[in-house]
């Protein structure tokens, strides 16, 4: 099935990825490519096949609940793009 | 003596034990050399002052019982390393500091290693030829203006250009084993599970494996000996006996029988490949081993699915990318504007493509379409590798459908570039170990590599394998230092 260029502007939505429409005529064309290529898929019956959702298989181990790494408030903020100490800062969201 | 950067790992391990050469000369020979490679692009940063000082912290109560003593190693910079900058060559992590160690660089200095710097790569290790990264093209040494493959592009130039005796990669869908093969070089995908995860910049969880990238089997025996470690920090570490991959290291491989999958034969594979993969089956048979031809029948439809499964897990992993905790953020009228611009300006073009065909595979009413048909079908790659290992001990393949290509040639063509992975890819779909190793020329003279692919955990045997077979093939790599300024 084909992408328009309505839906790569949805799924750029989505992905929170802005696009002008230059771009969006791009991967419109790059998308189809991808996805014509990828539809082989569909030779195959895979109707009575269980999915593979992960390689290790083995359930997740469980750990006891006690802290590892305490007092790095300092450490976590250092990257933050935002010059406040205290906290991560973003654009006001509530009016 | 012969100059210090001819000498493998090791050789140079021994000869730090055997008190000949110290740890400060061999970082010294290293910084040199690498200080006139400008040209090749392999470094992102480099912290060449510091690793002279720690070369002489080491000699000064040199610990020989180490494994990797005092030895000096650029690594991939998808490697997180505290409190140096780790970018995953991508615009939106360009003034990363990490505040943690990743596991496996902890390995290598815990062993003794000293970093040298950190080495380009493509974004977020999504390319084939080092062509995606922020800072640039990586250049192979082997000739101007040709790729050293990718992801790890700057791993595998750097180590063939040796500006470093070892090195570290990632391999998601081949990027170890794929510039392995465009460069002459060894590299190994380790069994999933085998190297921690822990601190390594993500790309898809399900696939990602770090793996050493050497000049000959025995190095890389060694490396994997240090890299692999069971890790509590790494939820699908795996905790198995773990051999001494060195040690261990043999050529009895008498009687151990070999595969041949008859689907890894493509159309318009350049018939030098076909003649090596000739050439590597008489080798093993001379060792005493066993061909038998076999078959993968799912093999063309391993890159569809890695190209739904590794976009629909990158997407996920990288919505972390907000400008909010860390890295670039651009200016938003609001926060959701803040979102889209920081991610529109911070991730390069082929990323921003994943992350939509992720997205897309994994929306609302198309996820059964893709990404559940791509998880069946992976399935059905695994079950097919799963029938052949009741028959056979390791399979031999071609590394690469093609010798490296020029910069640029196949950049404006996505699926062709994906087609570079055709060979390593299954080998991630169903969690196996595989490892490149050079096993000739083509017809311009660049090199090209056979894969030998085993079974779950089990390394020792497919190195023991590639041992054997390096010494039949005696591959010397000959590259001009026609880019040192």
């Amino acid at each position: 099935m084909a992408i328009d260029l309505k839906t790569v502007k949805h799924i750029s939505k989505l992905a929170r990825i802005s696009v002008n429409d230059e771009k969006a005529k791009k991967l419109e064309k790059d998308l189809n490519l991808i996805f014509k290529w990828i539809e082989q898929l569909n030779e195959l019956n895979t109707d009575k096949v269980e999915p593979l959702t992960s390689i290790a298989e083995t359930t997740l181990r469980l750990r006891k609940d006690k802290i590892l790494s305490e007092n790095i408030r300092d450490e976590i903020l250092k990257n933050s793009p935002n010059d406040n100490k205290d906290y991560f800062v973003v654009p006001k969201v509530l009016e | 003596m012969s100059n210090i950067t001819d000498l493998s790992l090791n050789e140079l391990v021994d000869n730090v034990k055997s008190k000949k050469i110290s740890s400060k000369e061999i970082t010294n020979a290293y910084v040199e050399r690498s200080k006139k490679s400008n040209k090749l692009n392999t470094y992102i940063e480099q912290t060449f002052d510091s690793a002279i000082k720690n070369s002489e912290k080491f000699d000064k109560s040199p610990n020989l019982e180490k494994k990797l003593p005092g030895i000096p190693f650029a690594v991939k910079d998808l490697f997180c390393t505290k409190g140096i900058k780790t970018t995953a060559s991508s615009k939106i992590l360009e003034n990363f500091i990490p505040t943690y160690e990743s596991t496996i660089t902890q390995n290598l200095w815990d062993a003794g290693a000293i970093l040298l710097g950190k080495l380009n790569c493509d974004e977020f290790a999504m390319g084939s030829s080092n062509e995606t990264s922020y800072f640039g093209n990586v250049i192979s040494p082997i000739s101007d203006n040709l790729v050293p493959g990718g992801s790890s592009g700057g791993s595998a130039s750097a180590l063939a250009a040796k500006l470093t005796p070892a090195t570290i990669g990632t391999d998601t869908g081949g990027s170890i084993r794929q510039p392995a093969s465009f460069t002459g070089t060894v590299g190994l995908k380790p069994t999933y599970g085998s190297c921690s995860r822990y601190g390594i910049v993500a790309f898809a969880s399900s696939l990602d494996q770090a793996g050493p990238m050497t000049r000959n089997v025995k190095d890389c025996s060694l490396l994997l000996e240090v890299m692999s470690s069971f890790d509590h920090k790494d939820s699908t570490s795996v905790d198995f006996k773990r051999p001494n991959y060195c040690l261990d290291l043999n050529k009895n491989i008498k009687g151990k029988k070999i595969g041949i999958p008859k689907e890894y034969r493509v159309d318009g594979m350049p018939k030098e490949i076909d003649k090596l993969w000739e050439k590597g089956k008489e080798y093993l048979k001379d060792c005493g081993a066993e061909i038998v031809d076999i078959s993968l029948p799912h093999t063309n439809y391993a890159l569809p699915t890695y190209y739904i499964v590794a976009p629909a897990e990158a997407s996920s992993n990288l919505a972390r990318y907000d400008g909010v905790k860390y890295g670039l953020r651009a200016d938003g009228e609001n926060l959701i504007d803040m979102y889209e611009k920081t991610r529109s300006q911070g991730f390069g073009e082929e990323v921003k493509r994943r992350i939509m065909i992720g997205t897309y595979v994994l929306s609302s009413g198309y996820y059964d379409a893709y990404y559940l048909k791509a998880q069946k079908v992976r399935k059905l790659i695994k079950n097919d590798f799963d029938d052949v290992f009741k028959k056979v001990d390791a399979i031999l393949t071609p590394s690469t459908p093609s010798s490296a290509f020029k910069v640029g040639e196949k950049s404006n063509d996505p699926v062709s570039m994906y087609l570079n992975d055709i060979f390593t890819v299954p080998v991630n779909l169903a969690g196996l170990p595989g490892i490149s190793i050079p096993a000739g020329l083509d017809k311009n003279n660049y090199p090209l590599g056979l894969q030998i692919i085993g079974k779950p955990f089990d390394e020792q045997n497919i190195l023991n394998i590639a041992y054997s077979m390096e010494e039949k093939i005696n591959f010397k790599l000959n590259i001009k230092d026609w880019w040192i300024k």
